[in-house]
């Protein structure tokens, strides 16, 4: 005697976003804290050394937060105008800024007032940082020029000119202390070695460049600048790598996350974009509520911070993993004790063992269709939360009796609340394409059914109503649409070149018939 | 053309087992059935077949028990003759020829060596009509016994078994034809018969389908085509009959049985649930559902312990007391049509085609047994007649048996075409195949040929499929899209299409480059790795067939067939047409492991087969009208042990046999001489001489006894010495019934002792008799023929009397007379 065999539940394609390793890791964060500063955030910089406290350049302030904080844990208040990219040195020890009146600071992450001040620049300085050395800070500025200063004599070392218009990035090596490399927004980025006079190796972004980013190996450079993020060779001479086009607004900011896999880009458009560094594809994507100026990735990925045009700071935390076990305590059950019982006895040698059939579970519907209870079976799939929250199930369940040829019995004799319950799951599931099929055929028998009593009901009649202008207007979309599919085709007629089929000269006589490969178009396929 | 002698067409395997109700022996051991023309004996235990009672020239229509011995068997066929066989060791007993072709057989108690059949009634042949006859089995030790003693009991009756009945240990006879119910009374030699209207008020059909009477009651259950089962009780008057009506099963009841208590009555139909009634309380009944298929007949055996059912898609199961399935034996399952067409499993080299609805069955052809079934559809088989089920239309093994594709279908005369194409991988842990990915709609129509790569060393199998709907598509295995999904699942790589034709035959080059797809009547190659369109190939009119790629060293020649009777063979390095011959191949195959290939052409009515090399113009091997009818499908089979045949004729069947299945559905293969020799030598080496049990101790010695006696001529046995009659009461009296030992010691010692006065001689015989006995058994080498024994004997005596030289007067005279005695005994055995 075979078992009986339930109704199976085809694993339907998903549709949406598909879940991958990727989705899973980057959507493992809490819900963003957003705190409001005075104006645009500008830049973003974690501390180096732990606990990894970040400073948030907005207009004319740097706060420092702490990891957990909510509160700035400090705020440097002492410019005179908006200030630009506040920077850690190594050790967490000093913090420098460039500012809009052309003065860069310098200060003591303990203390209040600036330590030194480095004038120079005529305009606007939009980058400072330290190198390597500790002793040394690069700056540039809008009047084209990067400096060099020694950080005790607050002295001017060297000076470069060699860009024609704003710098407005920079980044220094972390492994030699006298290379760094800018960005202006000429479309060029130069690399430059502070033992020579001229820049060492210059490449043209073809955009204004705003964002610079040195892997760890340092081995490639990746530069944002409009709409692109282009990735180049060091070692090979500034050969482009890649090209990559993914954000639709100029791209602002660029990170690359802990282990060195994933590269992220800020842009203008108020997405985050998060990119494999094998294959530069886009693995995943964050949607921000306003244009990015500034992004930041905390070590171990532990927190993203991501600065807006509209002055809002979003700090979204990592989740942690022991987390959710302790706060949603699972119900209830019985105990061990209660499972195991008799389960672990060990019949002696002369004992009898009569074994009994394990029984088999089944779901209420299949119970129902194993007595070939049709109309109860069809209740029991149509009950609230498995066609809110399961709707796969109960088409299975109508495509199973419609396969026992039972269907029809099924859906007849059914009373106004039950009716307008089937009628209001097959409304709201009809245009899921998944469920076409089985619940067009469902409507048919419903109306052949139960055409004698239309009329008869308010609720029904709504329903019905319902269902024809949805009707109608899918219809509508649908003849739009094979219309533009149409247009696509002559556009692709036109544009594929028509190819020769290699026939070899004795093959004519033959009686071959020539032909062409008809337009072959791969097609992915659900399974 | 020329006849080939030692290549014949034989049956292989795959009989009817459920043809007829089987028997279940008395000791519930063994279960026997009809099986094509043979009767099976089935161990009720082990599923295993124990004996093949073979004799029979014709389909065998009954097994019976011999109401009389219990240990014996009646079959009947329609040959014309009824044998007696002893089925625990499967010896043919007696064959008794009655000389028309026999229907059925049934037996009771009561009527001692007379046994009913049905046969045609031979007045007038197309009609059909049947009659029981009553045959009086003549009781002669002869082997061969005709029985033309018939005396006809009942006319007009059905030529289907269950229609017929006996009741109460044989007091009537109770048979239903169409409307009519006939009761025959023994002891009255007087029958009754009933009918009943065609239809009912509402309009369920009436025809009887079946019957069974009471045990112990008079009363006697009938089946109806609607469903219903009618009780009939008091039908010993014609006019005061009354009947109750039971109504589970809702269409035609096949199969009625009283348990042998009389206390429950079993009936089974198409909704393959076995229905248990208790009899005098038929409200309540229990039910075993879902027994696979469409119950045919119901048996119970003699004690009442086991039950069992025969089924529709011929099989027998065995069920404990209405509880529990204990056992089932399982034949080759053939459906009306064979859609998947016949495949070779390369794991297992199991035969694989469709089986139960949904279901693919493995059927091992070396040991004609049917493996297991794959269920493919996993959806419940609802039994109702005229409901459109999943259908498994199309399956393909890949070259190594590592994966399974097979394509389910289901079509209902309004909706659409419901098809789903399901991928299965082969489990090493649990040795069965586990269902990988299920694209449903793959198409958007029928699909009409599928196939795997077949190169067995690329990591990456690609599976094609060619559909109605004028596309076909390349499937791969991909990697997991989703990290929740356990492992790489199939998807589709490519689609391609030909001018909108339709493609009917697709097949893959022996090294997987190249894929060849026939487009009505263009032939398409096409690279499977870059899915270029590399050349087509046309020989107009006519629609391509059957398309074959050569193997091994004609692996240059594609071969294809259309439906304009052409056969063409094209050759790829040229890209032109090598040769074509017109001949209306209806099936094209090539073999795997040569370059042999074998065309089938259907030719009014009969099947010639080719077996040619692409290469070479002149067929190895041609047999015209191999079998009747259409052969449909067709397959070679590697063979585990190669054959070593040096003729030509027969060397294409060296390294693979061909088997195939025409359109009766029987499935054939040839058979070369050599191998049916080997077959024989094997067979002979398991014959046991049937006289002597077979037992350790006869492995031990019984041969080496039997050569000795085969050394003496003669096979007269020397009787063996008589034993007192005391002894053998005294042997054979149950211990606690003897008296005292002491008591009885005296008088055993006595019986031993040898009489003084009449008995002396005697014993004396005796006595030398034994020593001669001994001495037989003693010297092995002794090459005396028995008849000089006596001579020597004498002497002995003689011998003896030289050297007693002090003898009595009485022993002197004693031994005159004994020598006188012993002379006359000497010529009595010289004269015979």
């Amino acid at each position: 005697m075979a078992s009986f065999k339930p109704t199976q539940i085809p694993d339907l394609p998903k549709l949406g976003e598909k879940i991958t390793e990727d989705t899973l890791y980057w959507k493992n964060y809490k819900a963003p804290v957003q705190i409001k500063e005075f104006g645009a955030v500008s830049n973003i910089d974690f501390s180096p050394v732990s606990p990894h406290n970040f400073a948030v350049t907005a207009f004319t302030r740097i706060h420092i937060y702490g990891p957990f904080s909510q509160e700035p844990v400090k705020t440097f208040t002492r410019f005179k105008d908006t200030a630009y990219c506040g920077r850690f040195r190594s050790d967490g020890q000093l913090l420098v800024a460039g500012c809009e009146d052309s003065v860069v600071r310098l200060y003591d992450v303990g203390g209040k007032a600036a330590l030194r001040m480095y004038k120079g620049h005529t305009k606007a300085v939009h980058v400072a940082d330290f190198t390597t050395g500790r002793y040394q800070i690069l700056t540039a500025s809008d009047d084209y020029t990067c400096r060099l200063w020694d950080i005790p004599n607050a002295v001017e070392l060297t000076a470069y000119q060699e860009h024609t218009d704003y710098v407005r990035c920079g980044v220094t090596s972390k492994l030699n202390r006298d290379l760094f490399i800018t960005g202006s927004y000429d479309h060029t980025l130069r690399v430059f070695d502070s033992r020579t006079e001229k820049s060492v190796m210059t490449m043209d972004h073809g955009q204004p460049v705003e964002s610079l980013l040195l892997y760890p190996s340092e081995g490639l450079l990746v530069s944002a600048g409009g709409r692109y993020v282009k990735v180049w060779d060091l070692l090979k001479g500034g050969q482009p790598l890649v090209s990559l086009k993914n954000h639709h607004k100029t791209v602002t900011c660029l990170a690359l996350n802990s282990s060195g896999q994933r590269l992220l880009s800020a842009s203008l458009d108020r997405h985050v974009k998060v990119y494999n560094t094998t294959n530069y594809k886009v693995v995943h994507n964050f949607d921000y509520a306003a244009a990015i100026l500034s992004l930041g990735l905390a070590p171990d990925d532990e927190s993203i911070v991501v600065g807006m045009t509209n002055s809002i700071l979003s700090i979204k935390h990592r989740k942690n993993l022991e987390e959710p076990k302790e706060t949603s305590k699972p119900r209830r059950r019985p105990s061990y004790r209660v499972f195991m019982k008799g389960k672990n006895f060990v019949p002696k040698q002369d004992d009898y063992f009569v074994s009994k059939p394990a029984r088999q579970h089944l779901a209420k519907y299949d119970k129902q269709l194993k007595r070939f209870n049709v109309s109860k079976a069809l209740d029991t799939a149509l009950e609230a939360w498995l066609r809110r929250k399961k709707p796969e199930v109960t088409v299975a369940v109508i495509k199973e009796l419609d396969r026992r040829g039972t269907l029809k019995n099924a859906l007849a004799g059914r009373d106004e609340e039950q009716l307008s319950r089937l009628l209001c799951f097959v409304i709201g599931n009809f245009f899921d394409t998944r469920f076409t099929p089985v619940l067009a055929t469902t409507a048919e028998i419903v109306l052949d059914i139960y055409q004698c009593v239309i009329g008869q009901s308010a609720v029904i009649d709504r329903h019905l109503i319902h269902l024809q202008k949805l009707l109608e207007k899918e219809i509508y979309y649908q003849k739009d649409l094979m219309e533009i599919l149409g247009m696509l085709d002559t556009m692709f007629a036109f544009s594929l070149l028509r190819k020769e089929v290699p026939c070899p000269g004795i093959s004519g006589s033959n009686g071959l018939v020539q032909g062409e490969a008809s337009t072959s178009r791969p097609q992915l396929q659900a399974t | 053309m020329v006849e080939y002698g030692d290549i014949r067409v034989v049956y292989r395997g795959g009989s009817k087992i459920n043809f007829r109700k089987p028997v279940i022996s008395n000791d519930s051991r063994f279960l026997l059935c009809a099986s094509g023309e043979s009767v099976k004996v089935f161990s009720s235990v082990t599923e295993e077949c124990v004996h093949e009672l073979r004799g029979h020239t014709g389909q065998v229509t009954g097994v019976l028990l011999r109401p009389s011995n219990h240990l014996q068997v009646y079959s009947c066929s329609t040959d014309g003759t009824v044998r007696l066989w002893d089925f625990t060791d499967g010896i043919l007993v007696r064959t008794y020829v009655v000389g028309y072709p026999v229907y059925s057989i049934y037996a009771s108690l009561n009527h001692k060596e007379v046994v009913f059949i049905v046969t045609p009634v031979q007045s007038d042949k197309r009609t059909e009509l049947f009659q029981l006859v009553a045959v009086n089995l003549p009781q002669t030790p002869d082997q061969l016994v005709e029985a033309r003693d018939l005396s006809a009991v009942l006319s007009d009756v059905s030529s289907n078994p269950s229609t017929i009945a006996f009741g109460r240990g044989g007091e009537y006879l109770a048979s239903v034809n169409n409307l009519k119910m006939e009761i025959y009374f023994f002891k009255k030699n007087k029958s009754y018969s009933f009918s009943l209207r065609e239809y009912t008020k509402n309009g369920g059909k009436n025809t009887f389908t079946c019957i069974a009477c009471h045990p112990k009651d008079d009363c006697v259950a009938t089946g109806h085509d609607d469903g219903k089962i009618r009780l009939w009780r008091n039908f010993k008057q014609k006019k005061e009959y009354t009947y109750s009506t039971l109504h589970w099963h809702h269409s035609a009841v096949s199969s009625l049985c009283f348990t042998p208590e009389g206390t429950n009555l079993l009936s089974g139909g198409v909704e393959s649930v076995l229905v248990q009634w208790r009899y005098n309380q038929e409200n309540q009944k229990d039910f075993l559902p879902r027994l696979g298929a469409a119950i045919t007949h119901v048996t119970v055996s003699p004690d009442g312990a086991l039950f069992s059912t025969s089924h529709s898609d011929n099989k027998i199961t065995i069920i404990q007391s209405c509880v529990k399935v204990s056992a089932v034996i399982q034949g080759l399952v053939k459906g009306e049509n064979v859609t998947t067409g016949l495949l070779v499993d390369p794991r297992s080299k199991a035969l694989v085609l469709n089986g139960r609805p949904g279901h693919l069955q493995f059927y091992s052809l070396q040991r004609d047994k049917l493996l297991f079934h794959l269920d493919i559809v996993q959806q419940e088989y609802i039994h109702e007649a005229g409901l459109e089920q999943f259908e498994v239309v199309r399956a393909a093994f890949d070259a190594s048996g590592l994966w399974l594709a097979t394509v389910e279908e289901r079509k209902q005369k309004s909706a659409e075409l419901e098809l789903n194409l399901k991928l299965w991988s082969f489990d090493e842990q649990t040795q069965s195949f586990v269902l990988n990915t299920t694209v449903s709609a793959p198409h958007e129509a029928r699909i009409t040929a599928m196939c795997f790569s077949q190169a067995a060393d690329s990591q990456t199998t690609t599976l094609v499929s060619a559909s109605r709907d004028g596309h076909f598509k390349a499937w791969q295995l991909g990697l997991p899209a989703h990290t929740d999904d356990e492992g790489p699942s199939w998807s589709c790589d490519f689609v391609g299409a030909y001018h909108g034709l339709v493609p009917r035959c697709c097949c893959f080059s022996a090294d997987g480059s190249l894929l060849a797809v026939g487009f009505q009547e263009v032939v398409t190659v096409w690279n499977p790795t870059s899915w270029e369109l590399l050349t087509t190939l046309s020989q107009p009119p006519g629609d391509v067939r059957n398309l074959c790629f050569g193997q091994l060293s004609c692996s240059k020649y594609l071969l294809g067939s259309n439906n304009k009777k052409m056969v063409c063979c094209w050759n790829l390095l040229t890209c032109s047409l090598e040769w074509s011959t017109s001949m209306d191949v209806s099936l094209l195959l090539v073999d795997s492991r040569s370059e042999n290939m074998a065309a089938f052409c259907c030719q009014d009515g009969s099947t010639d087969l080719f077996v040619f090399k692409p290469s070479e113009p002149r067929p190895l091997f041609s047999q015209k009208a191999v079998c009747s009818g259409r052969v449909i499908h067709a397959v070679f089979t590697p063979r585990e042990v190669m054959l070593e045949s040096s003729e030509e004729s027969s060397q294409w069947l060296n390294r693979s046999q061909l088997y195939f299945l025409t359109e009766f559905m029987d499935l054939l293969t040839f058979s070369t001489k050599a191998e049916e020799e080997k077959l024989m030598a094997s067979s002979k080496q398991l014959v046991i001489d049937d006289t002597v049990a077979m037992t350790p101790f006869y492995l031990l010695l019984g041969k080496h006894r039997h050569e000795h006696l085969g050394n003496e001529e003669s096979a007269e046995r020397t009787p063996l010495p008589q034993s007192s009659v005391a002894i053998k009461e005294l042997l054979q009296t149950p211990a606690h019934v003897l008296p005292a030992t002491s008591f009885l010691c005296s008088m055993f010692a006595k019986s031993l002792l040898i009489s003084v006065t009449e008995t002396r001689e005697e014993n004396k015989h005796v006595d030398e008799e034994m020593e001669s006995e001994k001495e037989e058994e003693d010297s092995d080498e002794e090459v005396e023929t028995k008849i000089s024994r006596p001579e020597q004997e004498a002497k002995g005596v003689q011998g003896g009397e030289s050297t007693a030289p002090t003898l009595t007067k009485t022993q002197v005279r004693e031994l005159r007379r004994v020598r006188k005695q012993d002379l006359s005994w000497i010529t009595g055995l010289l004269d015979s």
